[in-house]
């Protein structure tokens, strides 16, 4: 019952080889670190689209570890997380899953989203989320004792009002919680420049429309513009459309179907730009 | 529009002649070319070009036509704008088209009453814009201000709160250019709040000049001057509308732009410079979109929010340092620096605390107030350090005949503490109103229900596989590998081999709780019911459990809790009269029902518990006791409770004027605030279904 005998993942399990682009927002770099020294692991709550993703890119890089990252959903099983037996020709070959490979490389698991996941299938990330870290792996009866460099790191948007989407305490209570927003202004505008390839001045304005889109959320809008969709529409600004096309298509139409909304949202655009 | 003219010179009465006979080439000979050219030599080359363009188009048709209408043209442009001009032209040709030569040539006679007819059309309402712009107003401002209309003559002005806007207006000559109007002229007001107007002591700094009326209608100029290049630096597109709505600023304002208009300039610019400007005794031309300014009453409405907000976050800053009851014991070291962005850095003990989002919200409100934060908002509130306004006198004790069904609990918080058994609760059931009025409005709204049932049902239909059973419609593959597995390995393999679909189990059970208030009668009251018959088509279609009831009532003694589907009552007839039944009664004291709904839907037997508040407005009682901050208080408190009890609650609210309270009422993202009561059947089926999903 080694990992020889785990065809594919193991060997691919690198750190990542680049620097990730990160803008730090606060003191999220050392916590993550503390954190990491001491193999605790760490619940990021915040927001879609704040920065949660590149973060723990930016962190694997940092810390030099493999990542490897599931986006949960409601048909995620155990298996699909701890691996599962594959016939192979005439034998019976055990595929590791992408936890199970996490846990033998010493790899940082990100589960995204970790509320999407069923039920069920959160409740196996509980023995390596606490002292004891280890993993069962039970089609194999197999116990594995994770390594010092292993790092569980979950998500969770707290926005999501679905009362069937909420965190068990049980879980949430294992990790260390460090939460998410967008970032300042300031830092905002930096981020779209370096990512959506435009000039600050172009930045700043798509800035200001994110905050005004952030000021009708619950007014009408679930959520306002995340960074993520004010780095689209300076993206299109780059590949050639007008700043007032781009922040329609990104922002405007992103956020809402909402007839009056829509418009709403473009008397803004036009505010803006 | 017209093919030559790269000039803008105006063309000669022999210019016009040669090219008006090329354009009515076919006009009867005894007309007088040499007339008609002589009263189109004063307009601008511009009106000229466009008369000899539409005499051509109109002469193609009919040489009468074309004729008249450059006859008139003069008169025309005395009365209409050129757009104005093009649409009468157009009238008149639609005219002949479908009634002949005698319809087109009274149409086109009949100019005055073109004009008339036309700034009619043009003409946008208050009402109708009233949605819009608060979404608007709402996008542009953190802090919430109200929109309000007032007389159609009036011009508009802002308390700091609430935006003041015309019934009506006209001036422009398209309905697109009266709503942009509407918008500049909310936007300069909305800017007046946001860059500080009412920061300075407008009232003590103008009474030394000769004629208050002049110097506030100068200042209100200057103000927009400088109010227009701070909006151009945040929000050009919204300053290129604006100066693209009114004339160019008086001459007299020229040499006065560059400090109005630099980045730092203040309000306090502006009234350097106003005494210059009254003392000539001029009056400022008028701007509609500029408005006017009422010192005194903004003065009033701002101390007292100021009060309001330093209130609100020395609180936050006592329940952080442990006075408030969060620790027992020792208090806290706190430290307090103002932030560079407003909110206010605070350190417990040394670390880094975020304020609750009231505080900040506070923090906010209070640094675009006051410039910074005053450092009496930055000292916890002592114990008893309530301000005496605070105290609200009770409403009068209602004798009832029968003793209450229950008694709960409420929330004082001027006292911290709970008062005892202070309300009375009587539960009965709504009486049935018409037996149609279901039926009537199912079938108004066919199709929407329709739509809402496939959307439920497809939640619902979303089934979930159960792997490794014994038998079911397809087999397992995991479960067959490994059985494969077993039996090489000579261990005896499961028979286990099946999955079977099954229906997700969705243990839920929604409490909805209805405002019956005096408030809703009318539209709300209608909608409620409208959405209440959408909302049980829908939960029918999940299969989820659910109950309805209605609150309203008159004082702590009588608190009136309206059956209207129990949670073992069915979608039936009963119901359905019920629902028609719905009225609007008294008042809002919402706590003491949130209390009583709560505890029914504790005693459900299920995982999911969800309570939906529907109410139009802030929590009221009779007499002011229940007014205010203490409702708001006693209401947050209740849905805390039911938190407690595992108990979700989501509030929709219907404010046209927004709800600011509702924020620190209900705790961040568990409400709605709908801008339009017609909105709400469609929105709450729809509102459920996304709390509720899978
Ligand atoms: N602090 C940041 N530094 C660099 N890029 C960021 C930052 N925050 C947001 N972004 C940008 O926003 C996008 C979305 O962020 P992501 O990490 O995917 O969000 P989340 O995981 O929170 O949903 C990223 O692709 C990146 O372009
Ligand atoms: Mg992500």
């Amino acid at each position: 019952m080694t990992a020889a005998n785990s065809p594919g993942l193991v060997a691919e399990l690198k750190a990542p080889a680049f620097e990730p682009y990160y803008q730090p927002v606060g003191g999220e770099i050392a916590l993550f670190e503390a954190a990491a020294a001491r193999r605790l692991p760490v619940l990021l709550k915040g927001p879609t689209g704040c920065g949660k993703t590149r973060f723990v890119e930016y962190m694997a890089w940092k810390l030099k570890r493999p990542l490897v990252t599931v986006a949960c959903h409601d048909d995620l099983t155990t298996a699909d997380l701890l691996g599962r037996y594959l016939i192979v020709g005439n034998e019976t070959v055990w595929m590791d899953g992408p936890l199970t490979a996490a846990v033998r490389a010493g790899a940082i698991c990100y589960l995204d989203e970790i509320v999407e996941a069923r039920k069920d299938t959160t409740v196996v990330i509980h023995p390596l989320a606490d002292s004891r870290r280890v993993l069962t792996v039970d089609k194999r009866g197999e116990l594995l004792q994770a390594p010092d460099d292993f790092m569980l790191v979950i998500s969770y948007n707290p926005g999501y009002q679905s009362i069937l989407k909420e965190i068990k305490p049980s879980t949430r209570q294992r990790f260390v919680a460090m939460e998410f927003d967008y970032p300042s202004a300031e830092l905002e505008t930096k981020i779209v420049v370096a990512e959506g390839g435009v000039d600050e001045a172009l930045a700043r304005k798509l800035v200001k429309l994110g905050e005004l889109t952030r000021n009708l959320k619950g007014q009408g809008l679930d959520e306002g513009a995340s960074t993520r969709l004010l780095v689209h529409a300076a993206q299109l600004v780059s590949a050639g459309r007008t700043p007032d096309e781009a922040a329609t298509a990104a922002v405007a139409r992103a956020l809402t179907d909402d007839a009056d909304m829509t418009q709403t949202l473009h008397d803004l655009v036009r505010a803006v730009f | 529009m017209t093919s030559s003219a790269p000039s803008s010179r105006r063309l000669f009465e022999h210019e016009l002649q040669e090219r008006l006979d090329v354009v009515l080439f076919a006009s009867p000979s005894h007309r007088s070319i040499d007339r008609l050219a002589r009263s189109l030599e004063p307009l601008t080359r511009c009106q000229q070009e466009k008369v000899l363009h539409w005499a051509g188009i109109a002469t193609r048709t009919n040489a009468e036509i074309g004729y008249l209408l450059a006859t008139l043209a003069p008169v025309a442009f005395e009365q209409l704008d050129d757009e104005g001009f093009d649409a009468w032209v157009i009238a008149g040709l639609d005219g002949y088209d479908r009634d002949g030569l005698r319809r087109a040539t009274e149409l086109l006679r009949d100019v005055a009453g073109f004009g008339a007819a036309r700034n009619g059309l043009a003409r946008v309402t208050y009402a109708e814009v009233e949605a819009r712009l608060t979404r608007f107003i709402q996008g542009l401002s953190g802090r919430p201000l109200a929109l309000r209309s007032i007389g159609s003559d009036s011009a508009a002005w802002t308390d700091t709160e609430s935006l003041f806007l015309p019934e009506r207006m006209a001036e422009r000559p398209s309905v697109e250019g009266n709503r942009r109007l509407y918008q500049a002229t909310a936007a300069l007001l909305w800017a007046q709040t946001r860059y500080g107007t009412f920061n300075a002591d407008i009232d003590a700094a103008i009474t030394a000049l000769p004629d208050r009326r002049l110097a506030l209608d100068w200042l209100s100029l200057l103000e927009a001057v400088r109010l227009e290049a701070r909006i151009a630096d945040e929000l050009p597109g919204l300053a290129r509308e604006i100066i693209g709505l009114h004339d160019a600023w008086p001459d007299v304002l020229t040499p006065a732009l560059p400090r109005l208009q630099a980045p730092q300039a203040t309000v306090q610019d502006s009234l350097a410079l106003l005494p210059g400007l009254v003392v000539r005794g001029n009056k400022p031309p008028k701007f509609t979109l500029v408005g006017t300014l009422d010192p005194t009453a903004a003065r009033w409405v701002r101390a007292d929010r100021i009060a309001r907000e330093t209130k609100v976050l020395r609180n936050a800053l006592v329940a952080l340092k442990g006075v408030g009851g969060r620790r027992q014991g020792g208090e806290a070291v706190l430290d307090i620096a103002p932030g560079d962005d407003g909110a206010p850095a605070v350190r417990v003990d040394g670390e880094v605390v975020a304020l609750p989002p009231e505080a900040q919200a506070a923090a906010q409100s209070l640094v675009q107030d006051l410039g910074e934060l005053p450092p009496e908002a930055l000292t916890p509130a002592g114990p008893g350090g309530w301000l005496p306004t605070d105290k609200e006198g009770a409403g009068p004790d209602l004798i009832n005949e029968r003793d209450a069904d229950w008694r709960y609990d409420e929330w004082d918080y001027h006292r911290g503490a709970y008062r005892k058994g202070w309300c009375h609760v009587y539960e009965m059931d709504v009486a049935p109103g018409a037996a149609a009025y279901v039926g009537e409005v199912s079938a108004r709204y066919r199709t929407l229900i329709n739509q809402i049932r496939r959307r439920f049902e497809a939640v619902r239909g979303e089934d979930r596989t159960l792997g490794r059973q014994p038998e079911g419609e397809e087999i397992d593959l995991d479960a067959l590998v490994d059985a494969h597995i077993d039996r090489r390995s000579g261990i005896e393999p499961s028979p286990r081999l099946f999955c079977r679909r099954i229906r997700s189990e969705r243990s839920m059970a929604a409490m909805f709780m209805v405002d019956m208030s005096g408030s809703t009668k009318g539209w709300v009251n209608d909608a409620e019911r409208e959405a209440l018959i959408m909302l049980c088509e829908a939960i029918e279609a999940l299969g989820d459990d659910y109950a309805i009831y209605g609150f309203s009532g008159w004082t702590r003694t009588r608190c009136d809790i309206y059956r209207i589907k129990s949670f073992v009552d069915r979608y039936d007839e009963t119901v359905r009269r019920r629902i028609a039944g719905i009225e609007a009664k008294d008042y809002t004291r919402m706590g003491v029902a949130i209390r009583h709904l709560t505890k029914l839907l504790a005693a459900q037997p299920v995982r999911h518990k969800l309570l939906v508040t529907l109410s139009d407005g802030r929590p009221d009682d009779f007499g002011d006791e229940y007014r205010g901050t203490y409702g708001i208080e006693d209401t947050r408190r209740a849905l805390q409770e039911a938190r407690r009890q595992g108990i979700r609650s989501y509030c929709v609210t219907i404010d046209r004027h927004g709800a600011d309270y509702l924020k620190h009422m209900v705790g961040p993202a568990a409400y709605t605030v709908l801008d339009e009561v017609a909105k709400l059947p469609v929105k709450l089926a729809d509102i459920y279904r996304r709390l509720t999903a899978n």
